[in-house]
């Protein structure tokens, strides 16, 4: 861990009860959803001012939690990054949203609940942004199947036509 | 599935203003076939006359589901995928995939795979950023830049070509190294950009960089502060461009990017003529590394040795039999990586480039996800546009030089 880090992460620790681990040198905190607006404010105070990315691993079928959304943020004033990991559930996964503090997180949440289908409470535009407005499900889930075309020729273009999915009109 | 989210009108009424609603400004769809939006993408304008009052972008028409795809591969599979999001910098993607799995499971790269990778990143960079400068001069109605850049970006396609066999989609760079040695003409090839390029490069300044009507297009227009710019996670020359001294090859140095001398360009101005200046800045810088890591190429492997996570070369697998065990292995179920998760980051042309990589131990990637930079550049348009022109807003978009692939995935 590098010096910089280590009283940042002993402040977080403190503050909002995480736990911290190192793996290849990276250091991430995993800490409960409800502080994760305060730790994110506490760490834009620090001076960590990027927030290099945001997303989500889906543990399905694992239910409690479900899901980990994970922030990623990088200081540039004193060349630093660390890792936030918040623990969602698979029933209604919802969290606060940070695009008050990190602005940058607007579209990155809207494509979180667009893949993982996780609300963000609390954000002014949450809609889908990169799949249709109508598209069912969110494709990035672990329970989502891959999915395929089936290939279509003359003498089967109809048949097939009749099963295809569409967007709808 | 029981989510299906119906969208009303009431429901977007909230992304325009309060005088759209009475008519009394203009709603106008730019895109998404524009040619001046470099793709796909489609932008919601609300214009008083021709003044943007809002703008409102809508992307996902290029998502190929990529993270999705690579998911179900295993790990020297997927990379092939990672060429087709950011398809002006293909070798930045592969290094970005490669140093992520290479750090997943702790694999040496030998130098002289880590000097070849710097010369071509660095030439895709300047490649890049050619299509850039090409693609935005014509926004601006400078119709020769356009043929000027493209020619010169033959020259750096032959060289990815000559190494790889393709001119675009290299899939050069793979995990613990390279696909095989550089042929023996690509010393020659790059010493022949290395002569003719910097010159071409005063060309162009000499075309643009003091030409009225480029000045009168772009300077003042699309203004970004650092602070802005951080918080809307923008990096690369627009960050560089608004201020900041920032850059992964300098301050978080990768793939031996700390050996070489080179400048960090910045501009306060933050303006589309500074992103302009910064590019082309970097152009250069990018000709200084190259020279330099082409000066001092190590000779020797350029593949590791560990041949649990790379195959073992052609020649090998006739005469061993381990190398034939492993070469079966690695191409039939792959390699398991251990668990855990790992992001890494390049300075692609367009900024950081980071690939979060989780592990479940298993041989596919568990999530595999692509922190783009086109993503959270484009995402600060809505910001610029404010109270421009809509010819200003074309040449806005072509600072923000996105890459609607790198933009979707």
């Amino acid at each position: 861990m590098e010096d910089k880090l280590q009283p940042i992460i002993g402040k977080l620790e403190k503050e909002f009860g995480g736990t911290a681990c190192e793996y290849r040198g990276e250091v991430s905190l995993t800490i409960p959803a409800e502080k994760i607006v305060a730790a994110c404010q506490q760490l834009h105070d620090l001076g960590f001012e990027l927030l290099s990315a945001l997303t989500a691993v889906d543990y399905w079928p694992q239910e409690a939690p479900r899901f980990h959304v994970i922030y990623q943020f990088t200081s540039v004033t004193s060349n630093l990054v660390l890792t936030l990991r918040v623990p969602v559930p698979g029933i209604n996964p919802s969290l606060p949203t940070v695009s008050h503090i990190y602005r940058s997180a607007n579209w990155r949440e809207r494509e979180l609940w667009d893949m993982f289908g996780i609300k963000f409470q609390g954000h002014p535009d949450l809609r889908r942004i990169l799949m249709p407005a109508d598209w069912e499900g969110h494709p990035l889930r672990k329970d989502y199947p891959l999915g395929y075309e089936e290939p279509q020729f003359t003498f089967n273009f109809e048949e097939i036509n009749q099963r295809k999915p569409y967007a709808k009109e | 599935m029981p989510d299906i989210q119906e969208i009303t009108v009431d429901d977007l009424k909230h992304l325009v203003s309060e005088r759209a609603i009475q008519g009394e400004t203009v709603l106008l769809n730019m895109g998404p076939q524009h040619p001046s939006t470099h793709g796909v993408l489609r932008l919601l304008l609300e214009l008083d006359g021709e003044i943007v009052v809002s703008c409102v972008p809508d992307i996902g028409f290029l998502h190929t589901g990529i993270e999705k795809n690579m998911e179900a591969k295993t790990y020297q599979k997927a990379e092939v995928m990672s060429d087709r999001l950011d398809y002006m910098n293909t070798v930045g993607n592969n290094l970005a995939y490669s140093m992520a799995v290479e750090k997943l499971v702790d694999l040496d790269v030998p130098p002289r795979a880590q000097a070849i990778r710097v010369i071509l990143a660095e030439l895709t960079r300047f490649q890049s950023h050619l299509v850039w400068l090409g693609t935005s001069a014509l926004d601006l109605a400078a119709m020769s830049m356009f043929l000027y850049c493209f020619r010169e970006r033959e020259y750096i396609l032959d060289v990815l070509e000559m190494c790889s066999g393709q001119r675009m989609m290299t899939t050069y760079i793979r995990p613990g190294g390279l696909w095989r040695d550089v042929p023996v003409e690509f010393e020659a090839a790059v010493r022949n950009i290395l002569k003719t390029f910097p010159k071409r490069v005063d060309e162009y300044e000499a075309l643009l960089t003091r030409n009225p009507l480029m000045l009168d297009r772009t300077y003042g227009i699309g203004k970004l502060t650092g602070e802005e710019c951080l918080n809307f996670g923008v990096t690369g020359p627009m960050l560089r461009a608004s201020g900041v001294k920032w850059d992964l090859r300098k301050n978080r140095p990768y793939s031996g990017y700390e050996q070489y001398e080179f400048e960090i360009p910045t501009r306060t101005e933050g303006d589309v003529y500074a992103r302009y200046l910064v590019r082309l800045e970097e152009m250069r810088q990018a000709l200084r590394i190259v020279e330099q890591a082409l000066d001092k190429l190590p000779m020797g492997a350029v593949r590791s040795n560990n041949h649990k996570y790379v195959p073992p070369p052609r020649s090998e697998i006739g005469v061993s039999m381990e190398a034939l065990i492993h070469h079966f292995k690695l191409w039939t179920e792959g390699f398991n990586a251990p668990q855990g998760s790992i992001y890494t980051a390049i300075e692609s042309p367009r900024g950081e480039l980071g690939v979060y990589l989780e592990s479940d131990g298993g041989p596919k990637p568990y999530r595999i996800h692509w922190r783009t930079p086109s993503f959270d550049n484009l995402s600060s348009l809505p910001l610029m546009s404010k109270g421009v022109l809509v010819a200003d807003l074309v040449a806005i978009i072509g600072s923000v030089d996105i890459v609607l692939g790198d933009v979707d995935r």
